[in-house]
């Protein structure tokens, strides 16, 4: 059945995009666009009902609600991909932000402490 | 400025004291064995730096009052970002040859970095590894021993080099070696990660036997197995 073939692309792709990419604008342009046709194909098919059956039928699969739920588990394993890597990003630059500030600390007691054993400085 | 002016301040340099090497030691929440770690280190080195990683239990107070140069981090980073804070703080040292990685919770022989360091010296070797498998004097439990094992398999998949431990805290680095380090993986993970920075590197480097020693006390606060996974994943995705 072709949605059976469609479902796993997807998976490994989600899959493939969890291990290897890092993010980046394009990634997030293709996410803006997949909203937007979302938002496209959901004012379609609440306006024809009977399209969304169709569609299903013609991908293998009896009833389009089962189609829009099989859509929506794999909007959702995306969305927590994306929001898994984002996290992970802004965590590496909280990690250098606490750094930075660690190591400025560290800096300034090391200079005033050279001082008071220097005072002629 | 510099150079005289230190001289002259500071206390007489003691003998047999090693003044070119920084013991970096990443802390969180080991305040009952801090202290002995960092006054016996303090022996033989002149500069141990611990890095407090937001510790709860006064492990930064106990490291101070034994003699540590303490840096602190805001809040809790995890280890690796912590020896990660530790080697760039060292390698800006002036007069910094080695760096020398730590654990503080005691597990460590003074003993075995001794001779990771002169072999390091003796040989040229800009990274020698510390192995808890060259000798039979760790005994780490048959569980432990399948995880490390299994890391160990998983690191030199990745790194290309062929180690007989990985995770193993005790690490010796020319300031040279050590400057190359920038590890991303905040939390264990690091250990793999930073393996896989030195091979990269293609300095000479060896492998030393040393002790980890297994007490109750680091059984109950050690890695939990189930961590071993957390790591992977975080090795596997990125
Ligand atoms: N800075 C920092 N250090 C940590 C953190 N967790 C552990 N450590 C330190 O890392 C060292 C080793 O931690 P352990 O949990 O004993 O890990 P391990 O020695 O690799 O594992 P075991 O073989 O089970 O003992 C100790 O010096 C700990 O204080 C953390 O979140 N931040
Ligand atoms: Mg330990």
């Amino acid at each position: 059945m072709l949605i059976q073939i469609i479902l796993i692309v997807a998976l490994l792709a989600i899959a493939f995009y969890l291990i290897r990419a890092t993010p980046s604008a394009r990634h997030l342009a293709v996410r803006r666009m997949l909203v937007f046709l979302a938002v496209i194909g959901g004012v379609v098919v609440i306006l024809s009902p009977g399209l969304l059956t169709s569609v299903a039928n013609a991908v293998g699969i009896g009833r389009g609600t089962d189609l829009l739920l099989y859509g929506f588990i794999v909007a959702f394993l995306l969305y927590v991909v994306t929001d898994f890597k984002r996290s992970t990003q802004l965590s590496r630059a909280n990690t250098q932000l606490a750094r930075k500030l660690t190591l400025a600390e560290a800096h300034l007691q090391d200079e005033i402490s050279r001082r008071g054993a220097n005072p002629d400085d | 400025m510099d150079a005289m002016h230190t001289e002259s301040s500071c206390e007489a340099a003691a003998p047999g004291l090693d003044y070119s090497t920084w013991i970096v030691i990443p802390l969180y929440n080991e305040a009952s064995v801090i202290a002995g770690v960092v006054s016996e280190l303090l022996g033989q080195f002149a500069n141990v730096v611990c890095v407090d990683d937001g510790s709860t239990d006064g492990s930064a107070q106990a490291a101070l009052d034994a003699g540590a140069r303490v840096l602190t981090h805001p809040l809790n980073l995890g280890q690796g970002a912590a020896l990660q804070t530790a080697i760039s703080y060292a390698v800006a040292q002036p007069g910094c040859e080695h760096i020398i990685t730590f654990d503080a919770d005691g597990q460590h022989r003074i003993i075995d970095a001794l001779h990771m360091l002169e072999r390091a010296r003796e040989e040229k070797l800009d990274i020698v590894f510390g192995s808890r498998f060259l000798d039979d004097r760790t005994n780490p439990g048959i569980l432990k021993r399948i995880v490390l094992k299994t890391a160990v398999g998983v690191t030199n998949l990745t790194t290309g080099l062929k180690l007989t431990d990985a995770h193993n805290g005790l690490r010796v680095l020319s300031a040279e070696a050590a400057s190359r380090i920038n590890l991303q993986q905040d939390r264990m993970a690091h250990a793999t990660e930073i393996v896989l920075q030195l091979g990269r590197t293609r300095l000479p480097w060896g492998e030393s036997p040393v002790e980890v020693l297994y007490t109750d006390y680091s059984k109950a606060k050690g890695q939990s197995l189930l961590n071993s996974i957390n790591i992977l994943f975080d090795l596997v995705v990125n």
